[in-house]
């Protein structure tokens, strides 16, 4: 039922980008209903892409209610997942992503990986929750 | 739309769910609990993925009862083309819409954990292919799994027990695969969400020999078997022996069948074995216990009735031209389907395991009587006491079916009578023993019923001679000592006997000859002296002819005398001339 905003594309702002320029960060949320836990993860990863990739991802959305079937494809167990599928390699990241500087740095590990340092203060002390 | 569904609702007994696997129904009393999830564990490599396909497949195939296999080791190709060679399709059950495959992958390594999460993406999926098939069965194997991709075990514990009581909720029959631990029955510790029934297989090695065995733990709110029932995986599936000690019920009838040897039958009456009981035939090497079991095949064929030969040392070409040669022709009870040879070594595999294969034999070819040459050969497939166990338990099983079992038990020379048949002699109705008899430079065979339940038997022994003509069965013969006499000694014997009777019939000859010359001899006595007798009467008449021959005269020289004397011839004339002689 929360089919949501599915292309939000903007202009990069910072010049580093500019590196990987044609990196397109494909991104799934899958959801089962509007649970507080989805309606979290999708907010994180609003605000997170929104902050480190702008203009260079696509989210989709689904929720298994509606499409049980799509579970079956990606192999999702958990739920919420986010799914990365570009770049690869695919990586999935599962749970509300309420740890954010986590979920930052697994979303941009492996594309861009100048950036990721950059802009991930906290570090890898958040990991392995 | 099931049996025991029906059944179920009538009582407030529990639901079952048959499995359809041959033993296990039996075992649990009607199958696992329906409606709620049964725990399978044990360690690798025993059998429990198998058994979780079977229960699918045979509740689509047998009971119209749809499933879903979840997969969360093998993928669904692997996992049908590993089950393919025991007959059964799975990519047929899918497309006939009776089965539903996922395959749950969960790699750690692509996987990162942030914030809070469930496992709803599972419900999800279960509850998709659950509604794809109208599914009765789920089965997740092994579900453990999810604790290697995932870290969180609050949440994952958490998860599994709603899990469970969702299931629980849908009507479905769960069964849950997984690995035994250490000291645990699962490595995780499912069994505290899986309490209703919890069924343990193990895969045993003892003397280099495995024997698979499953045992039921624990089954709420139903009776159920608790020994350890061994079973096998073959190309039909899982099959578990379902044979128990527990009863001692078994009928009795009054039948008497033929043992194929004629006088081995007078022995008992006249009538041969009772139908249903247990028989052993016991001896050293070389005593001819198979030929008698030969023998008894060929009677039960020649009646008509099936019979199942389990060898463990020859092969069935060769029990049936060695058997050819003393007369007894198997070849036609082969070709009528009337016997059926098992052969294998007892090696092959652990005793529990020869005993579900003998059990699963018998249950397919249903034959009357079961021959099983020899037995001994299974104690080297077991522990001894182990060995008496199953065979308590084949035998009540045979019994229970009123199979006529003829065992045949090699024991070596010296050993005790009891020992050699692993203690199972107090279980044997009819007690054949074949014994070398060793005298005068030969080895024969005597042959004596050792025991017989509930008839009259002959407590002779008989000497036992195999020839091309078949078995014989002959008299005793009891030497000077006491020592029955068999072989040369037997027929020396026979000859001695022959001469003796020879000799005193000459004898009678003699006798009756000298007695008829004597008879002949007083004839003849008789003879003269009544020759003798008649001569004296004949002189005696001459005598008195004589005499009146000489009256006559007499009165005629009177008569002349007195003529001349011109005397008259008067009335006194008689006394005249006498006194006329006085004168």
């Amino acid at each position: 039922m929360t089919r949501l905003p599915k292309k939000i594309k903007a202009r990069a702002r910072k010049p580093e980008p500019a590196e990987v320029p044609s990196d397109l960060w494909e991104l799934r949320l899958y959801v089962a209903g509007k649970t507080p836990k989805s309606v979290r993860a999708l907010e994180n990863l609003k605000r997170l892409c929104a902050e480190n990739l702008k203009g260079q991802y696509h989210i989709e959305v689904i929720d298994l209610l509606k499409h049980p079937h799509r579970a079956k494809v990606d192999q999702i167990v958990a739920l919420p997942t986010l799914v990365r599928k570009l770049p690869e390699p695919m990586k999935k990241i599962i749970g509300d992503l309420s740890n954010l500087s986590n979920t930052q740095q697994v979303l941009l590990w492996g594309g861009m990986s100048s950036r990721t340092a950059k802009s991930s203060p906290e570090g890898p002390d958040g990991e392995g929750a | 739309m099931k049996p025991a569904e029906n059944s179920g609702k009538a009582g407030p007994s529990l639901h079952k769910c048959p499995t359809g696997i041959v033993g296990l129904d039996q075992i649990t009393n009607g199958g696992l609990p329906r409606g709620r999830p049964t725990l399978v564990c044990g360690g690798a490599g025993c059998g429990k993925t198998l058994f979780a396909v079977e229960f699918i497949v045979r509740g689509a195939t047998q009971f119209n009862e749809p499933g879903v296999f979840m997969s969360f080791e093998e993928t669904s190709e692997e996992l049908a083309a590993n089950v393919r060679s025991l007959g059964f399709d799975l990519d047929d059950l899918v497309r006939r819409k009776k089965l539903a495959m996922d395959f749950v992958r969960v790699e750690r390594s692509e996987i990162e954990e942030t914030g809070e999460y469930d496992l709803d993406g599972l419900f999800v999926r279960l509850n998709h292919a659950i509604d794809s098939v109208k599914a009765k069965r789920v089965v997740l194997d092994t579900i453990e799994t999810l604790f290697a991709g995932l870290s969180n075990t609050a949440i994952l514990r958490a998860e599994l027990r709603r899990l469970f009581l969702w299931l629980k909720d849908k009507g479905v029959t769960v069964l849950i695969t997984g690995e035994k631990g250490d000291g645990t029955l699962t490595r995780q510790g499912i069994e505290e969400y899986v309490s209703d029934c919890v069924i343990m297989l193990d895969h045993r090695v003892h003397d280099q020999l495995s024997t698979r065995r499953l045992r039921v733990v624990k089954y709420r709110g139903s009776t159920h078997g608790t020994n350890e029932y061994p079973f096998i995986i073959d190309e039909q599936g899982m099959s578990v022996l379902p044979v128990t000690s527990m009863g001692l019920d078994h009928p009795a009838t009054t039948t008497r069948i033929s043992s194929g040897v004629k006088r081995l039958d007078t022995m008992m009456g006249g009538k041969g074995f009772f139908r249903g009981s247990s028989i052993l035939v016991s001896g050293t090497a070389g005593t001819g216990k198979t030929s008698l079991a030969a023998a008894f095949t060929k009677a039960a064929c020649e009646r008509g009735e099936k019979c199942l030969f389990f060898g463990f040392e020859e092969s069935p070409a060769q029990i049936v031209r060695n058997m050819l040669s003393i007369g007894i022709d198997l070849a036609p009870c082969v070709k009528k389907g009337l016997l059926r040879f098992h052969t294998s070594r007892p090696t092959l595999y652990g005793l529990e395991t020869h005993l579900t294969v003998m059990h699963k034999q018998i249950e397919e070819f249903k034959p009357s009587v079961v021959i099983v040459d020899p037995v001994t050969n299974m104690i080297s497939a077991g522990v001894a006491q182990d060995v008496r166990s199953m065979l308590l338990r084949l035998m009540d099983y045979l019994k229970g079916r009123q199979i006529t079992t003829m065992m045949t038990s090699l024991s070596s020379v010296g050993d005790a009578i009891e020992e050699n048949v692993g203690g199972v002699s107090s279980l044997i109705d009819t007690w054949v023993f074949v014994q070398d008899i060793e005298i005068g430079g030969e080895r024969n065979r005597g042959l004596y019923i050792l025991k017989s339940r509930g008839m009259a038997h002959s407590n002779q022994i008989r000497e036992f001679v195999l020839s091309n003509q078949g078995i014989e069965l002959l008299d005793v013969y009891l030497g000077p000592s006491g020592v029955v006499l068999a072989g040369s000694a037997r027929l020396a014997q026979a000859a001695r006997e022959q001469a003796e009777d020879a000799a005193s019939k000459q004898e009678i000859q003699r006798l009756r000859t000298q007695a008829q010359a004597q008879r002949k001899a007083l004839e003849a006595q008789i003879a003269a002296l009544q020759a003798q007798a008649l001569a004296q009467n004949q002189a005696i008449e001459h005598l008195a002819a004589q005499d009146q021959l000489r009256a006559v005269q007499g009165q005629a020289d009177r008569m002349a005398m007195a003529r001349s004397r011109e005397a008259d011839v008067a009335a006194p004339a008689v006394a005249g001339p006498r006194r006329g002689r006085h004168l």
